[in-house]
């Protein structure tokens, strides 16, 4: 008989087990499974290893892969090399948090139901909206709900994106929109932003939304007001994409007119993790709080007056409504909701601000070292954390020699637009210092010399 | 525990106090409206908690003491496969060189990530007895999206995209059907017979030329093996249809039966459940998606793939794919923890997962038939249904033997579903829980049971040891109050 630490059966506990239940071996138990199915060998998977031999081998592989940690990173488009405040990890690792599943029974899940609710308040604060989930699987995913929710709310069938918007996360968006038979409609982009007489072409009265990204796929901070009067003009919905760290400085999108505002928070103590877990928000105005999808947590009272906390509305979903439900979301983010409602504490009213503001200038700093040093930065627009720079060689290769000089360079914008050879998408955040950026201009001229 | 509310974080913020630590700017600093256009510079800062340090980890521990975890004690949760979160998986997962690895960086410096997953969906291709696997999908659901996407995306490439109709059984998991209508497909329910089993002649007669696929858990939600899933999945290829696992369930036959040897077509799995994941408070998850070799070419985009070399790839030249259903490569975090516990497994470890799972729910099952009703009177499989018409008819109801189980330290049963069972009570122990905790759970029900009979209103009024009795859920839907006020 195996011996496990995660098995607690003994010989004797199974004797007594089958005892009860009438059998003489665990065997009999499946021997409804039909013979022709069933699995007699044993999987063909690696042999079991101890936790230290385990440990050991793990700690080798991930040391094959060149970390964000050791590494200087001007690597973004979309997931951000941020700081994080220790505190965070701390929290998310009480297990009375991260072992439960979601809180089904409020009496004993008030503490999650709680930070899910302040989560939903600060996120719509932050975002300006009126009210907020909380959470879905990712930023890209939250986009693509919201344009199956305003395809739904307008019954229409056609999605308008504009091309400065995260390409994967257009991708996404398409991938669901097929589901549905919606048509997805990019609108493009000039100088950076979208061209908004393209887009007013495009606009038509089976048009379901308008997406915009603020600021945007290449760090531009666009006009984006117009496209939601526009929007609106058309009876569309104007769904923003935003990223939530900056909109510790910008105008929120909730007083831009925007109708849903999606993101993911990643920026907000969530580890890079090659991708995910991370964080999508979805916000909306009051009009559209029954379309939700995905959880929401609510304010109550118990039968004593108690406040207290409990999912409601849950009549948009799956469980109870299969078929009709507004989307099949059964889970949220939960952890990762708790971990960026740690680090927005941490940074309260005053961090969010200053934070946002040593993105905004070292981000513009990081454009002038550039230009001084003769590169051309190619948008002139207002940016956060992302410019473009034509770097006037392959990037790919210009990347390799970057590593070997402790750099993680940034992102190849040919990989996604071939109009965009030799030109990289690079994210300058609060944590690279100015020397940090200084030597990355310094060395990026040395390789085109 | 004391039953005192506890503030919201935004009634513990004072004006002044920060809790965060900033290096100060060391570039020339610049007047906002220089950088950024009026419109777009924010007039009011977001209202944003002002606490210390040491206030947030208060604040946080408080909260952790008012949740249930499977930390804090049993948690039999039918369906949701609540086993030991291994605290390697948590150790391994933040190696700086998993959780700080950029998805965009090049793929010669991140081969470590590529060989973990690659190695992940190979172990998940055997598990499953199917053909390829992709990491993807970030949770159950989004898994039944994705297969079923592929499945929509096959018979339109065969000229058959008038085949829309997916059938579940009526006991299916309610994810079933409204992944079906985000997929775009009409959901016909099949009935259950006597024996809880899909009913054949029911689904014989629902088959035809529309059926794009029928979506099955086996076992089923309550717990059985569907027996005649020989029958069921011929009958569903020799009308031209797929056949879809929902392997919410795994847990229940691993190395006993595989998917794809019963003739599924494509399964997902929650690699949160089986695999130990955590739940983490209701996600991340992670389910990936196995499918058989004909639906290889829409599985989405990038597939990862080991190249002769020796090296590993994101292929993206896949032109018959549904396409990408997230940004980068799904919930990797994740996936390390699933890894670590396969490997930490190994084939014998995870036969005997099964086989102690098994074994634990039919002796609860046991153990508890002669008080409860048991409406399924045979071998379980990972989990069993009990009805609560007994208690009932004595003026209790299920919510009520589930809300004084919280008295005892519980989290209690799935309650009311599978919806084909009145007052449903699903238990499913797991195989990381000892016969004593099991014992222990059972003499509780137990105690109940006797509860109903003799002093109902104890039961009726439960819990009554908790930090707020039963919550006002129809004044929460009817004034919603989403968001704190000031």
């Amino acid at each position: 008989m195996i011996k496990h630490r995660y098995l607690p059966m003994t010989e004797q506990d199974q004797k007594e087990m089958l005892d009860v239940v009438g059998v003489s071996s665990i065997d009999e138990l499946f021997e409804d499974i039909p013979e022709q199915v069933r699995f007699k060998g044993m999987y063909d998977i690696k042999p079991a290893k101890s936790e230290a031999a385990l440990m050991k081998e793990l700690a080798q592989l991930a040391a094959k892969n060149k970390d964000t940690a050791s590494y200087t990173s001007f690597l973004g488009a979309g997931v951000y090399n941020h700081y994080k405040p220790v505190i965070v990890d701390h929290v998310i690792s009480r297990s009375e948090f991260y072992t439960a599943y979601t809180p089904y029974q409020p009496e004993i899940s008030q503490g999650e139901l709680q930070a899910i609710f302040e989560f939903q308040t600060m996120i719509a604060e932050l975002t300006g909206m009126e009210l907020a989930n909380s959470s879905l699987y990712d930023g890209g995913t939250a986009l693509a709900e919201a344009g199956m929710l305003a395809a739904g709310h307008t019954r229409r069938k056609k999605i308008i994106v504009s091309e400065a918007v995260h390409p994967e996360y257009r991708d996404v968006v398409k991938t669901y929109a097929d589901g549905q038979s919606i048509e997805v409609v990019t609108a493009p982009q000039k100088d950076g932003v979208t061209d908004y007489e393209a887009l007013q072409q495009l606009m038509d009265s089976d048009t379901a939304a308008v997406m915009v990204q603020y600021p945007n796929f290449f760090g531009q901070i666009e006009d984006i007001q117009p496209i939601g009067e526009l929007a609106h003009e058309h009876k569309a919905l104007f769904v923003v994409s935003a990223n939530p760290l900056a909109l510790g400085i910008l105008t929120p999108p909730g007083k831009l007119g925007a109708d849903i505002c999606v993101g993911d928070a990643q920026p907000f103590g969530i580890a890079e993790s090659f991708g995910g877990p991370h964080c999508g928000y979805f916000a909306v105005t009051k009009k559209l709080m029954r379309k939700v999808p995905g959880r929401l947590v609510g304010e109550t009272v118990d039968g004593e007056g108690r406040r207290g906390y409990v999912l409601t509305l849950q009549a948009r979903e799956q469980h109870i409504r299969r078929d009709k439900a507004t989307s099949n979301i059964c889970s949220n983010q939960a952890l990762l909701a708790l971990a960026a409602s740690v680090a927005m504490t941490a940074l309260g009213k005053q961090g969010m601000r200053e934070m946002a503001l040593q993105n905004i200038a070292k981000t513009r700093y990081a454009k002038e070292a550039f230009e001084q040093a003769g590169f051309e930065v190619v948008y002139q627009g207002a940016h956060f954390n992302e410019i473009v720079v034509n770097t006037k060689q392959d990037v790919t290769a210009m990347n390799k020699a970057l590593l070997e000089k402790g750099i993680i360079g940034g992102f190849d914008l040919a990989r996604v637009d071939e109009r965009f050879v030799n030109h990289v998408l690079l994210a300058v955040t609060e944590l690279r210092t100015k020397e940090e950026i200084d030597a990355l201009v310094a060395e990026m001229g040395a390789l085109h010399a | 525990m004391h039953k005192d509310n506890q503030p919201l974080i935004f009634e513990l913020t004072k004006e002044g106090r920060v809790g965060y630590n900033l290096e100060a700017l060391d570039v020339p600093s610049y007047d906002l409206a220089d950088l950024v256009p009026a419109t777009y510079i924010r007039e009011e800062q977001a209202e944003l908690p002002e606490v210390s340090e040491l206030d947030i980890m208060r604040h946080y521990t408080a909260l952790s003491r008012r949740n249930h975890g499977v930390d804090s004690g049993f948690y039999p949760l039918g369906s949701c496969t609540m086993k030991y979160n291994p605290k390697i998986n948590e150790t391994v997962a933040r190696y700086a060189g998993f959780s700080h690895v950029h998805p965009l960086q090049d793929e010669a410096t991140v081969q470590g990530a590529m060989e973990l997953l690659y190695d992940l969906q190979t172990s998940l291709t055997e598990i499953t007895g199917m053909d390829e696997v992709t990491l993807q999908p970030a949770a159950g659901a989004h898994g039944e999206w994705t297969a079923l996407m592929m499945i929509r995306a096959f018979h339109e490439a065969n000229g058959e995209g008038h085949r829309n109709k997916v059938i579940v059984p009526d006991t299916a998991h309610g994810t079933n059907p409204a992944s079906a209508t985000v997929a775009g497909f009409e959901t016909v329910t099949v009935q259950s017979d006597e024996n809880g089993l899909v009913d054949i002649e029911d689904l014989r007669k629902v088959v035809g030329e529309d059926t794009a696929a029928l979506m099955l858990t086996n076992p089923n939600t309550l717990g059985l093996f569907e027996e005649n899933i020989i029958e069921m999945t011929e009958l569903i290829h020799s009308v031209g249809g797929k056949v879809y696992y929902d392997g919410a369930n795994l847990n229940a036959v691993m190395s006993k039966a595989r998917p794809g040897d019963m003739g599924f077509d494509c399964v997902h799995l929650n690699l949160h459940k089986t695999f130990t994941g955590p739940h983490g408070g209701g996600g991340p998850g992670s389910g990936p998606v196995g499918v058989k070799a004909d639906l290889i070419p829409f599985l989405p985009k990038p597939v990862l793939v080991k190249q002769e070399d020796g090296s590993f790839h994101f292929d993206y030249n896949r032109p018959q794919s549904i396409g990408r259903v997230k940004p980068y490569y799904g919930n990797f975090g994740i996936n390390v923890r699933a890894y670590t516990y396969i490997r930490t497994m190994g084939p014998d470890g995870l036969k005997a997962v099964t086989e102690y799972a098994v074994l634990n729910a039919n002796y609860m099952m046991r153990r508890l038939e002669p008080y409860f009703e048991l409406p399924f009177n045979r071998h379980c499989k990972h989990e069993f249904v009990l009805s609560g018409r007994i208690q009932k008819k004595l003026g209790v109801r299920t919510l009520d033997m589930a809300k004084r189980l919280l008295d005892f330290g519980y989290h209690p049963p799935t309650t009311y579903f599978p919806l084909n069972v009145e007052e449903a009570l699903m238990i499913e122990p797991t195989e990381t829980e000892s016969k004593e905790t099991l014992d222990a759970f059972c003499d509780i029900m137990i105690q109940i049971a006797k509860e109903a009979e003799e002093t109902p209103e104890v039961v009726q009024d439960a819990p009554h040891t908790t930090v707020v009795s039963r919550l006002d859920e129809t004044r929460a839907a009817r004034t919603p109050v989403l968001r704190y006020q000031g």
